[in-house]
């Protein structure tokens, strides 16, 4: 995969990131040294090999249906940057 | 919370399964979560755990009536994800307040506030989506798909699908193309349908608004929008848009689920019958009228209580006619529903007994019933305290026949003449003498009897 300034870009806008020229000339050589190091997996044969979707053997982790007691409303609203009443007002997402 | 870790809810899992067998859909001996990457207000963590490449379940269907025809809807997939916070964007009404605009009441549009707000205390909580093939052709067809999985759903006992609780909501993709057209056009996204008249009324206009866009030369922009009920118009729901790049990859804090063959026959064993197949049985074992074996499936309760009575007295057809007629008419004027019906089956069985052992009149049975309601007494301590038994001898009659017919001489006269109609209203004379306890074919007998001669 070769990374140019637009997929910079493209990664940044994805991540909230704001980034200056500088920034973006930088990520553009130092995004290619990892994946050229990670491209390093793609010599190896996988055939037969199932996919590893989690590193841990363990299966079926469940917790039971049952209530427990909720932290106060105000707990949760104490990391609200503002709000109005029990909600957290965020800027305006819609025209 | 910052620091939460998530833990799949067993019984998340369990309605998930159910909900996806009760739609015909193969289960995954073998599934896993993911994360989808996006930044939105009503989701701080910036991630949804969802399902991505293995979802819970696929390729399900259910069947759907729409108005006598059977549509067959294939069912893509089921997958398990947690919900995000509930976003309100509200609205500057005349006089500036702001208000929620959720509710879709009155007030006079003055622009949006300046702000959003979020409620997170439905976030994390487990989510069933159910995502259908293309398989629909008019926003009728739509409803009835919704109205038939609601019924699903609530007789699998898997959800209360109360749309006002957000326990049902419903995304409607459309597209459009030229008539003959094999291929599907470019489809929008509507959220924000809270029922299921708006998402009809909402996938209407949509497709309108998209034929207009094509013929006016245009090009249907892939989107999400938003139905407004006020406005009564769908409108573009982000900013700017996004370029859908959810970057998926394994969720860390789950470890997989796995489950054998022999589980999911447990869960598929404990599935209630369905709605259709109930109402086939109605018909076909019971002999109902297909109407009437509908209505009576169409809710869970009601058809259990229906089956509670048919089993404690084989008169399918008399218990059915009470349901639907009296029954219902009582629940709807006092606002009851079946579970709430003060007048359980064997207490509802015990009246259609005294009705159809003509101990009581029908006309009788009405009021007796409409007691039990009120009173909770049962129907034979009723009948005792007020003298409701049927009179059914002639001799007890006789003489207020003779009384009807004294009084009433011109219907006599009427009737003589051959105005054969002149004959119910004597009937109905002497059921009014009797307060309705009098037998209905034997006084008109006795009265044919009378004037004939």
């Amino acid at each position: 995969m070769k990374v140019d300034p637009a997929l910079v870009d493209h990664v940044a806008r994805l991540a909230r990131l704001g980034l200056t020229p500088d920034d973006r000339l930088r990520y553009v050589s130092e995004l290619t040294r990892i994946l050229a190091y990670v491209e390093k997996l793609n010599t190896l044969d996988v055939a037969g090999a199932e996919p590893l979707v989690h590193p841990f053997e363990g299966r079926n982790v469940f917790r039971p249906d049952a209530v427990q007691a909720s932290p106060p409303p105000e707990d949760g609203l104490a990391n609200a940057p503002d709000r109005i009443e029990k909600f957290f007002k965020v800027p305006k997402v819609i025209e | 919370m910052p620091g939460v870790l998530p833990v799949l809810n067993r019984a998340a899992y369990e309605l998930g399964i159910r909900a996806a067998l009760a739609l015909h859909c193969e289960i995954a001996p073998f599934t896993k979560f993911d994360r989808k990457n996006y930044f939105y207000p009503d989701l701080p963590k910036a991630y949804q755990i969802s399902q991505f490449d293995i979802p819970l379940s696929r390729q399900g269907w259910l069947d759907v009536d729409v108005a006598g025809r059977a549509l067959r809807v294939r069912i893509h997939r089921a997958h398990l994800e947690e919900d995000a916070g509930k976003l309100l964007h509200p609205e500057l009404r005349e006089g500036g307040d702001p208000a929620d605009d959720g509710g879709g009441g009155g007030g006079v549009r003055a622009g949006r506030a300046g702000y959003s707000l979020v409620d997170f205390n439905r976030s994390g909580v487990p989510l069933l989506e159910i995502v259908t093939e293309p398989d629909m052709r008019t926003p009728e067809e739509a409803y009835e798909y919704l109205t038939a999985l609601k019924r699903v759903l609530q007789y699998s006992g898997v959800s209360d699908c109360d749309m006002e609780k957000g326990s049902l909501r419903c995304d409607a993709n459309v597209s459009v193309r030229p008539r003959g057209s094999e291929t599907l056009g470019t489809r929008t996204e509507t959220k924000n349908l809270n029922s299921f008249k708006f998402l009809a009324k909402a996938l209407a206009h949509e497709a309108a608004r998209q034929i207009k866009v094509l013929e006016a030369g245009g090009r249907v922009v892939q989107e999400t929008r938003l139905w407004d009920p006020i406005a009564g118009e769908t409108r573009p729901m982000r900013s700017k848009e996004e370029a859908h790049d959810y970057r998926y990859f394994p969720e860390p804090d789950l470890v997989p689920f796995v489950i054998t063959p022999a589980e999911v026959e447990r869960i598929r064993a404990a599935l209630p019958e369905m709605p259709a197949e109930r109402c086939a049985r109605f018909v076909e074992q019971l002999g109902l009228p297909p109407k009437d074996a509908e209505v009576l499936t169409t809710d869970r309760g009601l058809a259990e209580y229906f089956e509670s009575c048919v089993a404690l007295e084989n008169a399918p057809r008399a218990i059915a006619n009470w349901l639907l007629g009296d029954v219902r008419k009582e629940m709807n004027e006092r606002h009851l529903d079946i579970e709430s019906l003060p007048v359980r089956p064997e207490r509802l069985v015990e009246l259609v007994r005294l009705v159809e052992g003509a101990q009581i009149t029908r006309l009788v049975g009405k009021d007796v019933l409409t007691e039990m309601v009120v009173s909770g007494k049962d129907a034979a301590a009723i009948v005792r305290e007020k003298g409701l038994l049927q009179i059914a001898d002639a001799a007890s009659l006789g003489p207020i026949v003779d009384k009807v017919l004294g009084a009433n001489a011109k219907a006599v006269t009427d009737y003589r003449a051959g105005k054969k109609a002149a004959l119910s209203s004597l009937v109905g004379q002497v059921m009014k003498e009797t307060r309705g306890k009098a037998n209905a074919p034997l006084v008109t007998r006795l009265l044919q009897e009378k004037l004939g001669g």
